[in-house]
């Protein structure tokens, strides 16, 4: 099923367009608020646009007779699992193909089908109130699958979960999603890897960057989909063999791709182990300097990450008390040009 | 340790207390117990005990089909004037009973609102047992809506949206979500309907009437006896205690818990 969205949402600042591949699976990424369960709210009726065109292949879902969520076969996972409490996880998976008319037996038999599908055999019998979050979460799983969604919309699956079981459900998702129409909401770089075929960046309610995940995550075009990859990025204009931002940033580097030309927007981006933190901006060295005034300080690895606003460079222990941080330390960040990546906007 | 009360709190509460529960034992102490038996199992006494019985059961379930419909309609869609159309469904709750009794006779009485209307159709309500069962209705059904619309409140709406995402009409989410989730408030509220229709009086001897065996409930037999049969009146009431205590029981006791993981 091809998943074809267009919609604006005056209340919340939305004004997307989106398309999902058949089989096809989307990660949904943004900073919080920029409208990515808006979507999916769209995506499953449970919101009405305020203008806009919902089609999964030719079905209309919106326009003159706005199909209702129960018509329209989208099942909707969130962080919560939501299982019905007074239903035992079997019957909970059941749920979907009773209320397609299916008899109890068969549809129970399918729901065991599907609690196999995602390691939940043994759980069949629990009330949800015995379930840990984690196989809540995969009990929830299985119950989407059942309903036989033509599309599965999943908002921060594992986003409320202990981080102990989040790569086993991870792997899970993995086998379950190949080959589904999907879209899954994430904040988890993993998840836009391991789950995603494709990334879509949302910021304040506008599609900002898409494209396939690990080309997304390698290359960053938006401030938000740097920081998801755990890179420095500062976006502005090429010119004079530097991009200069608005803010009156100038960092020097090397182009790659299309050839850019002066004044062109442009982002270079570079890893925090690239940055070197000086007291004092060191002379003579054909290096981009910075002046920040650190904002934060925290381990990262063996490193110490220090923060400046946006911007971060990882440093050794030794190195970071040597230089005697702390946040409000006015510092130098340094990057060579060759460790910097420069590329069109 | 519990935060407390201050001190001086206690006296006031055990006051309000023995005046809750003395009367209680008063009555109790009155009760003679030798006839007991032969008391509450008098031809009219076994008449209102069973008339007040059947009554309030039917009415019960009259509050259950009328009600969980207004509170379902009150909790999940909103409509213009909905604040007053909330208002004034409770209104029953505060209406002293003999004027709801006084409105229900000239809404169904023969020279009623309706009442002509029926009268063509060869219906007679008022001073019918029917009546009593309106009255009943009309004072309990507020106690039924009110608990079970802040029962789907608290529940929100969130297993019903998932419920719909997974293909469930909105008949069947109502069947197979909302209602057993919010099945302790209905049974509470089932329970406060029973009782409020059990010692229904007022709305009932305005309507309804006192002919013994149709409209002459136990509240009504009491009322009539205690000027002749002081025992009989508190025999009777010995029973309405009995059932009132357990209606408390049973809307009170605690419920096995019906909530996911949090």
């Amino acid at each position: 099923m091809t998943l074809r969205l267009e919609a604006t949402v005056a209340a919340r600042g939305l004004d997307v367009s989106l398309e999902v591949a058949d089989g096809e699976t989307v990660a949904l990424l943004g900073p919080n608020g920029a409208g990515k369960s808006t979507v999916l709210g769209v995506a499953a009726g449970l919101l009405r646009p305020d203008t806009g065109r919902v089609t999964l292949d030719d079905h209309e879902l919106t326009g003159r007779r706005v199909v209702p969520p129960h018509a329209r076969r989208t099942a909707l996972l969130a962080q919560d699992p939501l299982l019905f409490p007074h239903l035992t996880a079997l019957d909970n998976v059941a749920f979907g193909p009773r209320s397609a008319g299916v008899r109890r037996g068969a549809a129970r038999d399918r729901a065991r089908g599907w609690l196999a599908e995602v390691d939940a055999t043994d759980l069949a019998g629990r009330r949800p109130g015995e379930l840990s979050g984690g196989q809540a979460q995969r009990v929830a799983i299985a119950r989407a699958l059942a309903a036989e969604p033509r599309l599965l919309l999943l908002d921060e699956p594992m986003a409320a979960l202990d981080v102990a079981v989040t790569p086993a459900l991870r792997q899970t998702l993995r086998r379950v999603l190949e080959g589904r129409t999907t879209v899954v909401v994430t904040h988890d770089v993993l998840d836009a890897l391991l789950l995603a075929d494709r990334v879509v960046v949302l910021d304040r309610g506008r599609v900002v960057e898409q494209g396939p995940a690990a080309e997304v995550l390698a290359r960053p075009r938006s401030p938000f989909a740097a920081r998801v990859a755990g890179l420095n990025m500062v976006s502005g204009r090429w010119s004079d063999g530097a991009v200069r931002s608005g803010g009156g940033r100038a960092v020097a580097g090397t182009p790659s791709g299309p050839a850019l030309r002066e004044g062109d927007p442009a982002v270079a981006v570079f890893r925090p182990r690239a940055v070197s933190v000086f007291r004092e901006a060191p002379g003579g060295s054909p290096r981009t300097a910075l002046p920040v005034v650190v904002t934060d300080l925290e381990p990262h690895g063996d490193q110490v990450r220090v923060r400046a606003g946006d911007l971060a460079a990882d440093v050794t222990a030794h190195a970071a008390a040597e230089l005697d941080l702390a946040p409000g330390s006015p510092v130098i960040f340094s990057i060579k040009a060759t460790e910097v990546d420069v590329y069109p906007r | 340790m519990t935060p407390g009360v201050p001190r001086w709190l206690l006296a006031p509460a055990a006051l309000g207390a023995a005046f809750v529960l003395l009367p209680l034992v008063a009555i109790v102490a009155r009760v003679p117990w030798s006839d007991l038996g032969a008391l509450v199992t008098s031809e009219a006494s076994r008449d209102a005990l069973l008339l007040s019985l059947r009554t309030s059961a039917t009415s019960t379930v009259l509050c259950v089909l009328l009600g969980v419909p207004m509170a379902a309609v009150l909790a999940r869609t909103s409509f213009p004037g909905q604040g007053v159309v909330r208002s004034l469904v409770l209104l029953p709750l505060v209406l002293p009973p003999v004027v709801g009794g006084l409105a229900l006779l000239y809404t169904f009485g023969r020279r009623g609102l309706l009442g002509e209307t029926l009268d063509v159709l060869g219906v007679q309500v008022a001073f019918s047992t029917a009546a009593v069962v309106m009255a009943q209705t009309f004072v309990a059904l507020p106690f039924l809506v009110v608990s079970l619309e802040g029962a789907l409140r608290t529940a929100g709406e969130r297993y019903e949206l998932v419920a719909a995402t997974l293909g469930a009409r909105p008949t069947t989410v109502l069947r197979r979500v909302t209602l057993p989730l919010v099945l302790p408030g209905l049974l509470s509220g089932a329970v406060l309907a029973f009782a409020r229709a059990l010692g229904e009086f007022g709305a009932t001897v305005t309507f309804a009437g006192s002919l013994q065996g149709v409209t002459r409930t136990l509240p009504t037999e009491i009322y009539l006896l205690r000027e002749t049969d002081v025992d009989g009146a508190v025999a009777l009431s010995l029973v309405l205690v009995v059932v009132a205590v357990l209606v408390i029981g049973l809307a009170t006791r605690r419920r096995a818990p019906l909530r996911g993981p949090s």
